[in-house]
């Protein structure tokens, strides 16, 4: 009787949830209420058609449980798609404002949905999928708990995202950026945390290697690191238990700092930490090579963790935070470049012997084009991190720029190497469908990001200054609405670069599809010398 | 390298892995947030300060609900062109009462941490309604619909209720109040010595008033919004403020 417990479970979620709708405080959380209801809804109904009743067909339970990886990989696509949508919906919002639907589709709503689909929903799913992965193969393990727990883990982390994406639209939002979602979202989500954590650990524990893969080490600091952030920065105090709204637990200056303190390591352990993690499984096995240095990966690790969590004051310099914490803040942003350079060089220096997969994989060539734009993002972090020059960066496009090298460089192109380096294999596929379609998504990419990172710095530059410049009777120049007049230009740039990186997630997304098909497309292959002359 | 050699130890238990790490990643938090909770300069009160009235609340609801923060500051650094522009820099105490602050980390429109009292109510109403009507250049959505939105304040002294569990220092006046102080605050020529009475601070009454929509017919998410936009930043009256040798 598989799936049976399960479905009454969702059944009993459904009912719970249309309770919650007839009994609501407000209007918002009866609308929020009822998508919880159909979404469990259609899960039960799903849920129920897979009950067997008499078919005892025993499931092989001796191998790895690889179900959930499959339709992880799947769903990080989707989400992938739907977040750089996102990401281009809101770049013409900000060029062109009619754009602008109001109120569900206005700027201020839809923006949580890009950053928290992308983050959250693509990063997270991606996540996931390839920690479970990993952690299965690097310990010779199935996943502990049981199938139901991983699943769990799986399809409740799915469900937080539904909910906190139509919480947007609707209007419901803790106003704390990248900490959106509302009390019981955030309860929702440490619930289905705290199982992640359980698995993941549960299976290190009975891992059949004598010793834990680094790449663990980074999945389990990132685990356990936003499991603190996540607690901490939501602590807040509902208004009514069945209505949308809370007041965050502390105030001001301290909620300033708590915000940001979650903020920067959302950043360092959630879309670096995390991602570190796979490129130290994914990089040397598509390369071949074990990782460049087993010391150098033991001090990189620990300076990371100690350092990312000091650098969260650098978002509040100059602001009414106490001086001697902003200072710090810099302080460790700076120290931070070195281990997050030793992170690179540990994976770069892993082609060593094998550089000339870069003209031949465009598979590598994406690992390697992560690890350049991790390697810039982590220098201009530092950099803008400095006072001096954060007066003038602070609150311009400069900062929107250095957050998509980061994130479209080095979180897109590493996800996107790994995912093509499990689809075949997930499949048991001998190839993929196209490596000519890889290059093709490559450099869409590479040319989106650089177009969006140029733009954005102009941008940011032209904003910093004209908001600073001074005539010689010593007035100001320019007016406020003069300065967004002139970004024009770049934000059309961005909205063209946005449609590449766009346009290479749906060719990623079209490469995968035929390749689960078990398709092979007749194309001359990568690494012909006609294709690719020697220089 | 003896030292590195031997961290096959942690390698081999994942309990030392995990205590390890999450002793690793909280030295940093503990140090540069408990202290803020404890240091004069934070936690200093400064006069004119007072808890928002709850149609201001109501107000501070809907720029949260929809995501203004996202394109504006509420924070005025101390530099001469942000002072010039903006104003006074902002100074901790002014967001005491502020669960959660809202300082913003983008300026795609201005800082309007100072903005109450900049420009008239029909100005905000036209402004908020069609933004390019007024600022030709500007890139800010249309938000007519709260003109057509009645504000829902029913329950408001639970707002105050919960705000007072997190600290902010409502009296139970206040709380029980609720719902009159938003109809006295948010009708032209209502009756005020009872918003009055509870809302001055510091012999200071500082509270907007008036329909701030333009439609005394009934009270809107614009007026709640435009009464926050007209308090903000006016609380404190830096005509007699010293700020404090110790900074």
């Amino acid at each position: 009787m598989r799936h049976l417990s399960g479905t009454i479970i969702l059944g009993i979620g459904t009912l719970l949830a249309v309770l919650g709708a007839a009994f609501s405080a407000d209007p918002l959380f009866r609308a929020h209420a009822l998508i919880l209801a159909l979404t469990l809804g259609i899960a039960t109904i799903v849920m129920a058609r897979l009950v067997q009743v008499n078919g005892n067909k025993e499931i092989d339970k001796s191998g790895y449980m690889d179900e959930p990886i499959r339709i992880g990989v799947i769903l990080t696509v989707f989400w992938g798609v739907i977040g750089f949508l996102g990401g281009v919906v809101i770049a013409t919002q900000l060029a062109w404002p009619d754009f602008n639907w109001g109120p569900y589709l206005n700027f201020g709503r839809v923006r949580p949905v890009h950053t928290s689909a992308v983050v959250f929903a693509f990063g997270g799913t991606a996540l996931l999928t390839t920690s479970f992965y990993v952690v299965q193969r690097t310990c010779r393990a199935r996943l502990w708990g049981g199938d139901g727990l991983a699943w769990f883990v799986f399809w409740g982390y799915q469900l937080f995202i539904v909910m906190a994406a139509t919480g947007y639209l609707l209007g419901i939002t803790q106003g704390r950026e990248y900490a959106e979602p509302e009390w019981y979202v955030d309860i929702w989500l440490t619930i289905v945390w705290v199982a992640y954590l359980v698995v993941f650990l549960g299976t290190l524990v009975k891992r059949k290697e004598k010793h834990i893969y680094v790449a663990n080490w980074f999945y389990l600091a990132f685990i356990v690191t936003i499991a603190m952030l996540h607690v901490v920065n939501n602590l807040a105090v509902p208004v009514s238990f069945l209505g949308i709204k809370s007041y965050s637990l502390f105030s001001g200056v301290q909620d300033a700092m708590v915000q940001w303190w979650y903020g920067h390591n959302a950043v360092g352990f959630f879309l670096t930490a995390g991602f570190l993690g796979m490129m130290y499984y994914f990089l040397p096995k598509q390369a071949q090579r074990p990782v460049y240095s087993y010391r150098l990966s033991i001090i990189h690790f620990w300076s990371l963790i100690f350092l990312y969590i000091w650098a969260g004051p650098h978002h509040l310099h100059y602001t009414a935070l106490p001086d001697w914490t902003q200072t710090l803040g810099m302080a460790f942003s700076i120290m931070l470049w070195m281990p997050s350079w030793g992170g690179m060089i540990n994976g770069l220096m892993t082609l060593s012997g094998a550089w000339d997969k870069i003209r031949t994989d465009p598979i590598i060539r994406m690992m390697v084009m992560s690890l350049a734009f991790y390697g810039m993002s982590t220098f201009e972090g530092p950099v803008m991190a400095i006072k001096a020059v954060n007066s003038l960066s602070h609150y311009t496009d400069w900062t929107i720029g250095h957050v998509h090298s980061g994130a479209l460089g080095w979180v897109g192109m590493i996800t996107f190497g790994s995912l093509y380096f499990l689809v075949p294999r997930l499949w048991g596929r001998k190839q993929l469908y196209s490596l000519r379609l890889v290059n093709w998504h490559f450099w869409l990419a590479t040319l989106g990001i650089v177009i969006y990172v140029s733009a954005l710095w102009v941008a940011g530059i032209t904003q910093g200054l004209m908001w600073k410049e001074y005539d010689s009777q010593g007035f100001l120049v320019y007016s406020f609405a003069e300065s967004v007049a002139a970004l024009y230009p770049y934000y059309v740039l961005r909205m063209i670069a946005g449609l590449l990186y766009l346009t290479g997630g749906l060719i990623m997304a079209w490469n995968i599809y035929k390749t689960i098909r078990g398709d092979v497309r007749n194309e001359k292959p990568m690494a012909s010398p006609a294709a690719q002359p020697a220089e | 390298m003896s030292i590195l050699d031997k961290h096959k130890i942690i390698e081999k238990n994942v309990s030392l892995l995990l205590v390890g790490s999450l002793v690793v990643v909280s030295i940093g938090g503990l140090v540069e947030i408990a202290p803020l909770f404890y240091f004069q300069n934070t936690i200093e009160k400064v006069e004119g300060m007072r808890p928002y009235t709850p149609l201001e609340l109501a107000g501070r609801n809907i720029y949260i609900r929809e995501g203004c923060y996202a394109c504006h500051s509420q924070m005025i650094r101390p530099f001469r062109d942000e002072v010039e522009r903006y104003g006074q820099y902002s100074l901790a105490a002014e967001s005491m009462y502020d669960h959660p602050f809202q300082w913003g980390s983008k300026r795609t429109g201005p800082d309007i941490a100072r903005v109450g009292g900049r420009y008239s109510n029909e100005w905000q109403v036209k402004h908020l309604t069609d933004p390019r009507s007024l600022v030709p250049e500007s890139i800010m959505p249309k938000y007519g619909f709260l003109s057509k939105t009645k504000l829902d304040f029913e329950n408001f002294g639970a707002h105050l209720r919960a705000n007072q569990l997190v600290g902010v220092p409502y009296s139970a006046q206040q709380v029980e109040n609720a719902i009159a102080d938003v109809v006295a605050q948010a009708t032209t020529d209502a009756d005020i010595s009872g918003l009055e009475e509870r809302y001055t601070y510091d012999e200071r009454f500082s509270v907007p008033l008036g329909d701030f929509d333009g439609n005394p017919e009934e009270i809107t998410e614009m007026d709640a919004m435009v009464a926050y936009l007209q308090m903000l930043g006016t609380l404190v009256d830096f005509s007699t403020y010293v700020p404090e040798e110790s900074r």
